[in-house]
């Protein structure tokens, strides 16, 4: 059973309208557990539209979505999944436990339980001295691991992030994306990871999955084979320059055939 | 810092006493200057003395009593005016966010209610009002205080419609990923969000609410008060002038208490919240 089952989606905005949009059309990806996939795509391709539908945040226009064989939207009423976002979204009102114990709050976890979940969460995200510090007394990094722990908290077998470190300067992203790492082999959880960098989508991901805009499709899928214990010396492998050399040139053939496809609909 | 501001403003009333003309003066023709003589412009020394004798006659309570009880009675129907503003302008904006077209609907109406002058409002309450009370004179302030909240809730409403609509849509979308229903959502995000816009709003209807109320005392003629007491002591002050200023503090100050509970509301609010500005 995977944990991701996306088939024959499409998704058309304002249907019907002159301002007609093909976000996607005819998607196929599946995620299998534990498996780390990302999206990258030029903007406007679609990526984060995809991430939305896996969310169930929208619905397709057609096709079907599954999460463990269950549909999209019975997963989110069972809050199947985590979800991360480029801003951290933090509550500003509420401190830094606070904030992680919101989806535990929700699912009715009694007080006892949602502390103890968020001061272990708050250890795996290594903010263990942080839990009474308001999100805005922290760093644009340090939200960012806050917000990662809020979408563990429930412990979902699946993370949906969309660019969670594109406002982060480089050095501190290359330092999250690690963590990240870890915390997924800590945790074995499954992720789908919206980027438009190429180095993180290669560093991080099993498979890398190329889209292009207009209308936005799948064109390539990468893979990626660099082993699963990753470090910062990966990054100056050079079977890492190789894959992202692969996908590079994926996303370039990507970018032509769609001017190619421009031509042929005049 | 208030009482060096009183003792700016008290000696610049005595100082125009000085130099001020007594009939009055004119600038460019224009009758501008005020009359500085005891009759239009007392002491403040007779202001404040006058606080300690008795109202009328010698057997009546001093006049800092008298005052300071129409102020009480009147900060009392004031506070029920704000709370109730606060309540009706929340419900309001909570409405007019969950349903767009209750906000196209009502939002006119509402724009329209704030321009109607509350004097010519007054009376017509008091009209229906007696229709359901037969003793109407008791509870005149029911009145006060219903019109206070007429003022009060309007900035309530604005505040609350842009703060609840303040949420990001990313905050929005993670409420929605936890299938949290839309009540959830208010309670745990909407509203806090909405807390940076209604704390200054507060203020604004805390004023409208004392203003509110104390107008309308004059307009519904309702004795406990203080507008009323501003009132009836004006038509005295010609024989005694000190007696109207007396009435004009106890309506200040009951602006500076009920502007004091505000101020320390939205700081509680606000407490936790980074500091902006």
């Amino acid at each position: 059973m995977s944990a991701v089952e996306v088939a024959g989606v499409s998704k058309v905005f304002n249907l019907g309208t002159t301002d007609q949009v093909d976000a996607l059309v005819d998607i196929d990806l599946t995620v299998e557990r534990g498996e780390f996939v990302s999206l990258i795509g030029p903007s406007g391709c679609g990526k984060s539209t995809l991430l939305r539908l896996i969310a169930d945040l929208i619905e397709p226009t057609s096709g079907a979505v599954l999460m463990n064989a269950k549909p999209a939207h019975q997963a989110r009423l069972d809050q199947d999944y985590g979800m991360a976002f480029q801003q951290s979204g933090l509550f500003e009102w509420r401190n830094v436990q606070k904030n992680i114990e919101l989806p535990l709050e929700l699912k009715g976890w009694d007080k006892a339980k949602r502390r103890a979940r968020s001061l272990e969460m708050l250890e795996l995200v290594k903010l263990g001295q942080f839990a009474k510090h308001m999100p805005w007394q922290l760093s644009g990094g340090m939200q960012q691991r806050v917000a990662i722990a809020r979408s563990l908290a429930a412990n979902p077998p699946l993370l949906l992030m969309d660019e969670p470190f594109g406002a982060l300067d480089e050095m501190t992203r290359e330092h999250m994306q690690t963590e990240l790492l870890r915390i997924r082999q800590e945790t074995g959880t499954t992720i789908i990871f919206v980027t438009h960098s190429i180095p993180e989508a290669v560093y991080l991901s099993d498979r890398v999955v190329v889209m292009s805009p207009r209308p936005g499709r799948i064109t390539a899928v990468v893979e990626v084979v660099l082993g699963s214990d990753r470090t910062e010396d990966t990054r100056e492998d050079e079977k890492f320059y190789d894959r992202i050399t692969e996908v590079r040139e994926a996303l370039r053939g990507a970018e032509m055939g769609s001017a190619a496809l421009g031509i042929e609909d005049r | 810092m208030f009482p060096i501001t009183f003792a700016v403003v008290a000696a610049l009333w005595e100082s125009y006493k000085v130099v001020g003309p007594q009939n009055g003066g004119k600038i460019l023709g224009w009758k501008l200057l005020p009359r500085a003589g005891s009759r239009e412009m007392p002491h403040v020394w007779d202001m404040v003395s006058r606080l300690a004798r008795p109202e009328n006659g010698p057997n009546s309570q001093t006049i800092g009593i008298v005052v300071a009880k129409a102020a009480f009675y009147s900060f009392r129907v004031a506070l029920l005016a704000f709370v109730l503003g606060v309540l009706i302008g929340m419900v309001l904006a909570i409405l007019m966010t969950r349903f767009k077209f209750v906000e196209r609907a009502l939002m006119p109406y509402l724009v329209i209610s704030q321009t109607v002058p509350i004097v010519g409002i007054a009376p017509v309450l008091v009209f229906i009002l007696a229709a359901w009370s037969r003793n109407l004179g008791d509870q005149k302030w029911i009145a006060a205080s219903l019109l206070g909240a007429f003022l009060a809730f309007f900035p309530i409403t604005i505040g609350g419609l842009r703060g609840l609509k303040s949420a990001s849509p990313e905050s929005i979308e993670l409420m929605d990923s936890y299938a949290a229903s839309w009540w959830k959502t208010l309670v745990k995000l909407r509203l806090p969000s909405a807390a940076p816009y209604v704390a200054p709003a507060l203020r604004v209807a805390g004023a409208a609410a004392v203003v509110g109320v104390v107008v309308s005392e004059i307009s519904v003629k309702i004795n406990q008060g203080i507008g009323e007491l501003v009132a009836l002591y004006g038509q005295q002050a010609t024989n005694d002038p000190a007696k109207l200023f007396t009435a004009v503090f106890g309506a200040a100050i009951l602006g500076l208490v009920m502007s004091a509970l505000v101020a320390s509301m939205e700081n509680l609010m606000l407490r936790s919240r980074p500091v902006t500005a």
